[in-house]
């Protein structure tokens, strides 16, 4: 298998989002998790673009970096929980967790790389963006709808529950 | 494009992400932090549907409409997760998951 730059870029990201990750779960301070997940979550969108999803590479800075990462950086500092000085960060069974992490991983790892995927040899679609739009109003219309009327309806709860009385 | 990469490879990371993630979810005290590590969740999925869907059914965009709802799903999560964070912190002074034990018997 000859090592191209495509495969520098991919290590470079995958290695970026994971560092990234770890700095999430390490980080005594909140705000620095919230840094490091914007970074995570960047490398995500690095990786869709890679994988030739340019459409939701886009969406996902749009939603997750925009959106997401700027409402968690707000509820941090609403509830002034940094955890900055000497508060423990983790509870009583971060050991186990990580146990349980790790397994997970190793599980995986092997289940993943004995299967032999019946991958296809093929370029994806030409303009996949309007294939997207027009499976949303054809084929997944029922589910569009469900998930355009849940977000309405969670995004309405979330003003009623987070509300002063 | 990206063909000549192998698939496992973006599943290591997919699988490698959601091990991290898992164990923000679990082992965190913060109610914030433990919604980060579920955001992490989400995001490993996603990276496994989008790569199947690349390397498996290319000339369709199954993964990547899920994907999607994905998406949406976890921007509804945050947004709920996180009021619910903030009007705990008004009435408790707290949002160490540790303390949170009103239905506690």
């Amino acid at each position: 298998m000859a090592i191209t730059y495509l495969h520098l870029i991919f290590l470079a990201l995958a290695g970026f989002t994971l560092l990234c990750a770890l700095g999430v779960v390490a980080s005594r301070n909140l705000f620095h998790s919230a840094i490091w997940l914007i970074g995570a979550f960047a490398g995500v969108a690095g990786l869709y673009w890679l994988l030739e999803a340019e459409y939701l590479a886009i969406a996902q800075i749009m939603i997750y970096i925009g959106a997401i990462a700027t409402l968690i950086v707000f509820a941090i500092m609403l509830s002034r929980g940094m955890m900055i000085g000497r508060v423990k960060m983790n509870n009583f069974q971060a050991g186990i967790s990580a146990v349980v992490a790790a397994l997970l991983f190793l599980m995986l790892s092997f289940v993943l790389l004995q299967v032999n995927w019946p991958v296809v040899e093929q370029a994806v679609s030409v303009d996949p963006i309007p294939m997207i739009g027009e499976a949303f109003v054809t084929t997944y219309v029922i589910p569009f709808q469900v998930i355009a009327v849940l977000l309405s309806v969670a995004l309405v709860g979330a003003i009623m529950i987070a509300r002063e009385r | 494009m990206s063909a000549t990469i192998p698939l496992s490879w973006f599943l290591l990371v997919g699988a490698g992400l959601f091990s991290i993630g898992l164990y923000g979810a679990l082992a965190r005290r913060n109610a914030v932090a433990v919604l980060m590590g579920i955001e992490l969740l989400l995001n490993a999925v996603n990276i496994n549907l989008v790569a199947f869907n690349r390397y498996i059914v290319p000339q369709q965009v199954t993964g990547q409409v899920f994907a999607i709802f994905v998406l949406a799903i976890a921007a509804a999560e945050a947004a709920v997760g996180l009021a619910l964070i903030i009007s705990i912190y008004r009435s408790r002074d707290t949002v160490n998951l540790e303390d949170i034990d009103l239905l506690k018997g």
